[in-house]
């Protein structure tokens, strides 16, 4: 019975109550919601290649080699000769090996030579192979595949020429060598939606004509011509293997870090991406930051109701006891209360970021990459929902506790 | 209570339900007035009228005999238990069993069912309830005999009016025959009609539960219907400043 009357007590106040459940529920879905943005980030970040053992380039660093490899950010310092590259993939613990040219671009994208292998080898989100959304794979010299925001930023359809810019931002172009758009990949929240793939004989072909970063002037051999020779790259930036066993991959890295002919170095993507995202990382202590604070503002919130509801109550606090209920009981009720209000409001809460989140899920990939998962709250989310209740009880204390003094010098006698 | 009929706690004069004496109360706060009751003594079975204009101490009387404040000198009696030997927990629950309350207005929760805020008493007082066989039939016959409306128990009390809120208190009150019927100047919200008619309820049933009734009032017209006048003035000596 006395439960029943806390629970009339609080429906006649339902108006205030709502409007702190609403409060408390809006601030713990944008909590959770933070919360599984970050993790998602940070997944979705390290996600972003899986099922490439190790990444070889020229000799620098690890964050780097990952950053112009895979990021497409930045230059590489050194190219990888064809010959080094031959010699590591005739290694024997060696299953593939799929080699990355980089260094010219289209527009604000860059364009990425290697062969079709990559389509196959390239996995991101624990082992979803890229796939195409329109076309096909490279099938000509002059075939180029587009990521999925090359294609909807540039507006390209199959079929469309495009021309590739010598350098990255330059001004000099391969005009006489316009590729064909075959085919436009589905979108993968990677740098390869910002990626023009083509053979790596075209980036042969498209510099046959060049020296030293610069046309030959008047020289321009024709298409027929550069289909027939032996387009055989000199040099690539870049590569991506695959072991027979993982127990092998120390093994080749060392192979690599030590080849004795050319600075190589062998990266394990994993451990570098890990390296890069501490880096990045500070972002994420600021949204685990903002996080704490939201929950903060919304126990307070439901304190100040509290607190507020305490003058119109005093007068039941007194009937309370004048029928013989001891000040305890008032500040449990009132515990009791704002833990209900609390849990009310996390259930609440977590109804409206799943509602959230299915809604929005694929407009969220879309427009920022990030791929956020829909799954039950994880240990750690449900500890935290948890934890926020136990902290509503804690501070409806305060208010509780200045009820109970009320209700103990008040007695039955209240002058409102 | 059973429980607090120990030895030293019973006094020998059984024949006075409420008993005050040498009894001295000091407000809390520095240089603050203080209450002095030498003596005020109230038989069983009474119907009494206490008047006191406001500011006479009136308020703190009730609340010494509810047990909400503890006296710092002398002995209060209630049923024979002298209420300053009791911690406030044991107070809490010696009003619950003991005394019926009727407060000026705001009686009821108003969220609750009449039913509810009738019954509210016994959540607190095991030995009231057990006077109760069933209670829901109990408040049933107490709002017949007080003239309230057949359907009343369900519903809210915010709907009834201010009358027969009164009546709903004084059902609480009464339910499960506490001995001592406290009534805080019920009527003076309420119309002449209304207050005749309640008070004659309030005294037969009263009776009926063989209850002694103290009714806290400034209207001296109503003198001649009760057993006993008592005036503040009277019963309080000089205020004496500091304790």
């Amino acid at each position: 019975m006395i439960l029943r009357l806390a629970f009339g007590s609080l429906m006649a106040r339902a108006l205030t109550v709502s409007i702190t459940v609403l409060a408390i529920s809006l601030s713990i879905a944008l909590f959770l919601g933070v919360e599984k943005i970050r993790t998602s980030a940070k997944a979705s970040f390290t996600d972003t290649i899986s099922g490439t053992d190790l990444i070889v380039g020229a000799r620098s660093g690890s964050v780097q080699l990952l950053l112009y490899s895979i990021f497409r950010i930045g230059n590489a310092t050194n190219n990888i000769t064809w010959a080094s590259f031959q010699d590591i993939a005739a290694q024997q613990n060696v299953d593939w090996i799929v080699p990355v040219s980089l260094g010219d671009s289209h527009k604000q994208f860059r364009v990425m030579g290697t062969t079709n292998e990559f389509f196959k080898r390239y996995k991101y989100r624990s082992k979803s192979n890229l796939k195409l959304q329109d076309g096909a794979f490279i099938t000509d010299l002059f075939d180029a595949v587009i990521g999925a925001d090359v294609a909807t930023e540039l507006g390209y359809q199959i079929g469309d020429p495009i021309i590739i810019a010598h350098g990255l931002a330059s001004f000099s172009k391969h005009e006489d060598q316009p590729f064909r758009i075959a085919g436009i990949l589905k979108k993968t929240s990677t740098p390869v939606d910002r990626t023009i793939i083509v053979s790596l004989e075209a980036i042969e072909a498209i510099h046959v004509d060049w020296k030293s970063g610069a046309k030959i002037p008047g020289q321009s051999t024709p298409n027929d011509i550069l289909r027939k020779m032996d387009l055989k790259p000199h040099a690539i930036t870049a590569a991506l293997i695959g072991t027979k066993s993982r127990l092998q991959v120390f093994g080749l890295q060392r192979f690599i870090n030590e080849y004795p002919k050319e600075p190589l170095l062998a990266i394990l993507p994993g451990v570098a991406l890990q390296e890069l995202w501490q880096i990045v990382g500070v972002a994420e202590s600021a949204l685990i930051a903002i996080s704490a604070m939201v929950v903060v503002t919304a126990l307070i919130g439901m304190m100040a109701m509290v607190f507020s509801s305490l003058n119109e109550r005093r007068r039941e606090m007194a009937i309370f006891r004048a029928v013989g209920a001891k000040p305890s009981l008032i500040l449990g009720m009132l515990v009791a209360e704002a833990t209900f209000v609390t849990a009310i409001g996390a259930i609440l809460g977590c109804a409206l970021l799943y509602l959230g989140l299915f809604a929005s899920q694929s407009a969220i990939d879309q427009a920022f990459g990030l791929w956020v998962p829909i799954n039950a709250p994880t240990k750690d989310e449900a500890l935290l929902i948890f934890s926020v209740i136990i902290a509503g009880a804690f501070i409806s204390l305060v208010p509780a506790i200045r009820a109970y003094r009320m209700s103990v010098s008040d007695g039955m006698i209240v002058n409102v | 209570m059973v429980n607090f009929e120990l030895a030293d706690n019973t006094v020998p004069d059984s024949k006075n339900i409420l008993q005050l004496h040498s009894l001295l109360y000091q407000w809390p706060g520095n240089n603050s007035f203080s209450l002095s009751i030498p003596k005020f003594e109230l038989l069983t079975g009474q119907t009494a009228l206490l008047i006191g204009e406001s500011g006479s101490g009136k308020s703190t009387l009730l609340s010494l005999i509810c047990g909400t404040v503890k006296a710092h000198k002398g002995v209060v009696s209630v049923a024979g238990t002298n209420l300053s030997l009791l911690s406030s927990g044991q107070r809490d629950k010696f009003r619950g069993e003991n005394i019926g309350y009727i407060f000026q207005q705001f009686n009821l929760l108003p969220y609750a069912s009449v039913e509810d805020n009738i019954l509210l008493p016994l959540q607190f007082a095991p030995n009231r309830r057990a006077q109760v066989t069933c209670p829901h039939d109990e408040a049933q016959r107490l709002c017949n005999v007080l003239g309230l409306p057949k359907n009343v128990l369900s519903t809210k009390a915010r709907t009834l009016s201010v009358g027969q809120q009164q009546r709903v208190a004084a059902a609480r009150a009464l339910i499960g025959s506490p001995p001592v019927l406290i009534a805080d100047e019920p009527t003076s919200a309420l119309d002449a009609a209304t207050q005749k008619k309640f008070l004659e309820l309030l005294f037969e049933q009263s009776k009926n539960n063989k209850s002694t009734l103290l009714f806290v009032s400034h209207d001296i017209r109503l003198a001649d219907q009760f057993d006993k006048v008592i005036h503040m003035a009277d019963i309080v000596a000089r205020k004496s400043g500091k304790l």
